[in-house]
């Protein structure tokens, strides 16, 4: 989970796996939402726009949007989150995955973070 | 004043403790043009209980109260006789003064209330899950539209002509501002829709009513499987909450949402408000679900409690997103509803669903035989239509004059030319458990007198 | 002497305070109450109605239900129920709500008595008009308080909630914008501060919401809130008093410069107390401002409701107040239906509104007339900065004072403790207090806003501020499990309210109820 993983501002990690990019929320997120009860995941086949909302998290006291880090169509989204969304507290990064997508503009992800800039901009907040 | 404890010493300890001379200075960011120098003027100042008592009871006594005369009023909210229980248990302080229970733990009461509401609501509706309540029951068919719109991402709503013109009236107001179409068909006072006809791709739902506002009953089973062949909802109102208690529920028939209002249980008629919107969907919408929701859970010891939930639907928390501006539901008005019900049970509320049936075919009997009098409706609970030879609404005062609240003329509910309009000689008439022989016997005396 | 060996203690004997555990679960006052479909027996009821007879029903082809599944009780046994139900809850009879914006004052009874006269009560809003017109009359009388404390021309009672009153006071703004042709302003000004209701209600009603930042002393930044002014503006959602508790000061240069740019001003009345009788909202510059019965004019929060926002309206706005509406010529009182003069927006619910609150607001404004208005704001100012000035040494006041009706204080105080807000809130509870309002507004961090209300009586505030006190104290001093561990003296410890949201249980179903209680 270290080279090809790129954060965003907002607190999404994607991962390139060939075409396919995985999406998700990245444990300092989880850990500042609180218990996760619900998430709300895209259709597949839906287009998605790098910062623009794709998925919506829930905690009890707040909803918070997830925007995707970078642009292309929704393929997959994670099965495992409606039975259990507790999920994405305890592996935000691993398999409380959101949804999977077809990159359309690869370039997209060069603007993004990588693990350690993303580190240092968390630390930075506080 | 007796309902502010502040003396004088009080004030002036307190002021000294803040470090300012007077009241007045903690106004100083007031705009000086917009600070009085005293009370606002042409208003009375203040009265004591007895006087306030005698003004109120003057403008009581000008009206005339339903129970104190022969009533045949419906159409959206019903004379049913509240056991004396309901009301002393509803001023009970701490169900009375309560505020909304964001603090679970100090209040229990309240909320096994709303979880008992909400399995009674379901249970009558023959629908899955219900709500805590909503204003009334033309804002929960409002919502119900906007629910089957965001379900369906279409936005068309058809409403049948059978559906109180308040509620289209309401529902019609949100599509105007909110961006939908509500598409109202004509009223419909022998039925005879066709609604099947005109769901097409953009219909998010069919709006019926049931018994509708002219008193038909009718089985929707049909209609809710053509709905979903084409991909809407049905949305099934129902304005008389004891009629469940007789007729096939709407869920059983299929229903999508049912919009109800439930002032028939535990709420006297208060000229229109407050009352209580019912609102319950099936299992898979409830996340789409808007107004306040119960749900039970454990606390830190084990024990079985409940708390208001699902929360982040609701506009304090998604502000621009929320399901709904919902901020309310009815509280006392649901509490009343939900005591008078217990009282019932089983026995006590089919029975009183029996009774209600029976009094309005007798009614209706007794007035087929009144010379000029027709009755419309082939099937009611207990509510329905009668044609008269002239206008209804002259003759409903007429008798009015005579102390006999003789029903609603159709052309209150649906005014001249609007909507279909050739009701002028339509009266709307209802019988309850409180409808008497004696009530009967003089309205068909007048009527004879007066037609 | 002779002895009476039937004698029994008096005084009480050893020092056992261990609260024992009980075969009922029970705790002396405190009963354990299940569900009522839980306490089922069939047949049983607790009303008595006369036989059927056995009648052809008129049912067409819809057959009679089944079986709908109520549990049947006696009368004694619902009565036990909701008598014990009640015990659980905290209230205003119980003891103080500080709760900001929220305006939890005494709710007398009178007002309970005014409302259940059988002119009010039992009255239908479809009788013929003839038959009402005392309830006409009690609408029109509450009208015109309402217009007259307020200045302004126009009012509808017809809302029935503060949220609903927004809806309404946005439409009209709607419906005004469209009738000049000017469909094209669809941007509103939202303080960050405002209520959730504010962008919610614009939002739903197309608006796009565009957030105006507080300045440094809490208050709109007017420089910040004039750049944002443009010809797609509609206009500004604005609290006042504001939701920290003070009073914006610029605010008629704030009403100007909307109105100068073509714009409405929209004022959220939720914290009308503070100013009531002695501020008329006409002199600010306001357009529109929904009054909260509930909160401002005494009739009694019930659990959750329900509620009356009636809404006061400008010249410009009047001619779109929605229907029904009371009108006051020579033949009485009359309601209009229709769509008014042509130009009503239209109808917010079925029948009038809530008259059973009209009744109670109005029995309440009679009782306090203008003068006692006058003492009442007065009052509630005066109670909420005699907290805040004997607060703001251990906790930390947010903005610099006079306060308004309420005060705002944020988590500084509790850095490094560990504690947070929440926690100081539910310890609070076990000293008998209903928490404050707390993590709003959003403009600090770990908010809470405290409103007295004017029916609190200064030995009252003094203990709050004893309790509130002790509590920051002990925070400081690192108790942390003390807080975490709270409440622990009420009916129910904390809830699990992730277990609530993760998986709903929303109604009792027959055979499938696990036994969740620790027997």
């Amino acid at each position: 989970m270290t080279a090809t993983v790129k954060y965003t501002k907002d607190h999404e990690w994607i991962r390139v796996e060939g075409d396919v990019a995985v999406v998700g929320i990245s444990d300092y997120a989880q850990s500042q939402l609180g218990d996760v009860v619900f998430v709300e995941l895209p259709e597949i086949g839906r287009t998605v726009e790098q910062g623009k909302e794709a998925a919506v998290v829930e905690s009890v006291k707040a909803a918070s949007e997830v925007f995707s880090p970078a642009s292309g169509e929704v393929i997959e989204v994670n099965p495992e989150l409606e039975a259990d969304p507790a999920k994405v507290n305890s592996g935000a990064e691993t398999d409380g995955w959101f949804f999977k997508i077809r990159l359309s503009n690869p370039g997209e992800l060069d603007s993004l973070m990588d693990s350690a800039a993303y580190k240092e901009f968390v630390e930075g907040l506080h | 004043m007796r309902y502010l404890p502040l003396t004088e010493a009080d004030r002036h300890q307190m002021l000294a403790s803040i470090g300012v001379s007077s009241v007045d200075e903690l106004f100083r960011d007031v705009p000086q043009a917009a600070r009085r120098s005293g009370p606002v003027e042409g208003l009375p100042n203040f009265a004591g209980e007895l006087e306030v008592e005698r003004q109120l009871s003057a403008m009581a006594a000008k009206n005339v109260a339903v129970g104190s005369v022969p009533s045949f009023v419906g159409c959206g909210a019903y004379k049913h006789h509240v056991p004396a229980t309901v009301d002393y248990m509803v001023q009970r302080g701490e169900f009375l003064t309560a505020y909304t229970p964001y603090q679970p733990e100090i209040s229990q009461g309240t909320l096994q209330v709303l979880f008992e509401f909400q399995t009674q609501v379901a249970l009558l509706t023959g629908m899955d899950v219900a709500n805590a309540s909503m204003y009334d029951g033309a804002t929960s068919c409002a919502e119900a539209v906007m629910m089957a719109n965001r379900l369906t991402r279409r936005k068309k709503a058809i409403l049948s002509g059978g559906l109180h013109p308040h509620y289209r009236d309401t529902t019609t107001t949100d599509a105007r501002f909110i961006g939908f179409e509500a598409v109202a068909m004509p009223a419909a006072p022998r039925g005879g829709e066709d609604l099947v006809s005109l769901i097409d791709a953009d219909t998010s739902c069919v709006v019926v009513q049931n018994p509708d506002v002219f008193g038909h009953v009718r089985d929707y089973t049909d209609l809710a499987q053509m709905c979903q062949t084409k991909g809407a909802l049905l949305i099934v109102v129902v304005t008389e909450a004891v009629s469940l208690g007789l007729l096939t529920p709407p869920g059983e028939m299929g229903a999508d949402i049912v919009a109800a209002e439930g002032q028939s249980l535990g709420n006297a008629l208060n000229f229109g408000g407050p009352y209580v919107g019912l609102f319950a969907v099936k299992e898979k919408y409830v996340r789409q679900m808007p107004g306040r929701l119960c749900g039970q859970t454990v606390d830190a010891d084990g024990r079985r409690g409940f708390v208001l939930t699902l929360s982040t639907r609701e506009q304090h928390i998604r502000r621009e997103k929320a399901t709904s501006n919902i901020c309310t539901n009815a509280g006392l008005c649901a509490l009343a509803f939900s005591i008078h019900l217990s009282l019932l049970g089983e026995e006590g509320f089919t029975k009183l669903a029996r009774i209600n049936h029976v009094k309005a075919v007798q009614l209706a009997d007794r007035l087929s035989g009144v010379k000029g009098v027709e009755v419309v409706n082939e099937t009611f609970f207990n509510e329905f239509t009668v044609t008269l030879p002239r206008a209804a609404a002259g003759v409903v005062e007429e008798l009015a004059k005579r102390r006999i609240l003789a029903g609603v003329p159709a052309s209150r509910l649906f005014p001249n030319g609007k909507n279909g309009g050739q009701l002028e000689d339509h009266l709307i008439l209802a019988a309850t458990e409180t409808t008497t022989e004696s009530d009967m016997d003089a309205l068909v005396k007048a009527l004879s007198e007066v037609l | 002497m002779t002895m009476n060996s039937q004698g029994r203690p008096s005084t009480p004997a050893g020092a056992d305070t261990a609260i024992p555990e009980t075969v009922t679960g029970n705790r002396g006052l405190q009963i354990e109450e299940a569900l009522i479909f839980e306490q089922d027996s069939p047949g049983r009821c607790g009303v008595d109605l006369p036989e059927v007879p056995a009648t052809p029903m008129r049912l067409g082809a819809v057959k009679p239900r089944a079986r709908v599944g109520l549990p049947g009780l006696s009368e004694p046994q619902v009565v036990r129920h909701y008598t014990r139900l009640s015990q659980k809850n905290y209230s205003i009879d119980t003891g103080l709500y500080p709760l900001g914006s929220c305006t939890m004052k005494h709710n007398p009874r009178l007002n309970e008595k005014m409302a259940r006269l059988p002119g009010f009560a039992d009255v239908h809003p479809l009788q013929p008009e003839s038959t009402v017109q005392g309830a006409l009359e009690l609408m029109d009388a509450l009208a015109h308080w309402l217009k007259t404390l307020t200045g302004m021309p126009a009012v509808t009672l017809a809302p029935a909630a503060g949220a609903h009153g927004e809806m309404a006071g946005m439409m009209a703004i709607r419906a005004a914008l469209d009738h000049r042709g000017e469909a094209g302003r669809t941007r509103v000004l939202v303080p960050e501060s405002a209520h959730g209701t504010n962008p919610a209600t614009a939002a739903a009603l197309g608006f796009s919401v565009d957030p105006i930042p507080a300045g440094p002393d809490g208050r709109v930044d007017l420089a910040a809130m004039t750049a944002k002014l443009g010809p797609d503006v509609a206009g500004i959602m604005l609290t006042n008093p504001n939701t920290c508790g003070l009073f914006e000061r610029d605010i008629r240069a704030i009403a100007d410069a909307v109105h100068g740019a073509g714009g409405y001003f929209y004022c959220d009345g939720a914290n009308f107390n503070a100013i009531v009788g002695r501020v008329k909202p006409a002199d600010l510059g306001i357009d529109a401002m929904h009054i909260n019965l509930h909160k401002t004019f005494s009739t009694p929060h019930g659990g959750g409701g329900p509620g009356s926002g009636p809404v006061v309206f400008s010249e410009a706005l009047a001619p779109f107040v929605p229907v029904p509406y009371v009108v006051h010529d020579s033949n009485g009182f009359r309601l209009v239906e229709g769509n008014g003069q042509g130009t009503a927006f239209g109808r917010m619910k079925a029948f009038h509104g809530q008259m059973g609150m009209f009744v109670r607001a109005l029995a309440y404004i009679l009782s306090h007339g203008a003068d006692g208005l006058w003492q009442a704001s007065g009052d509630a100012v005066l109670n909420a900065n005699y907290v805040m000035a004997r607060l703001q040494d251990t906790l930390t006041a947010s903005f610099e004072g006079p306060c308004m009706h309420e005060c705002l204080f944020d988590d500084r105080f509790l850095k490094g403790t560990g504690v947070t807000t929440l926690d100081i809130a539910k310890a609070l509870i076990d000293e008998g207090f209903h928490p404050m309002t707390m993590y709003f507004p959003l403009v600090v961090h770990g908010a809470l806003l405290i409103e007295p209300t004017e029916t609190e009586s200064k030995a009252g505030l003094d203990q709050f501020v004893l309790a509130l006190k002790s509590l920051a104290v002990r925070a400081k001093e690192g108790d942390v499990a003390y807080f975490q561990g709270a409440p622990r003296l009420t009916p129910r410890r904390r809830l699990d309210e992730t277990a609530a949201a993760r998986k709903p249980v929303l109604r009792w179903t027959p055979a499938a109820e696990p036994a969740l209680a620790a027997e």
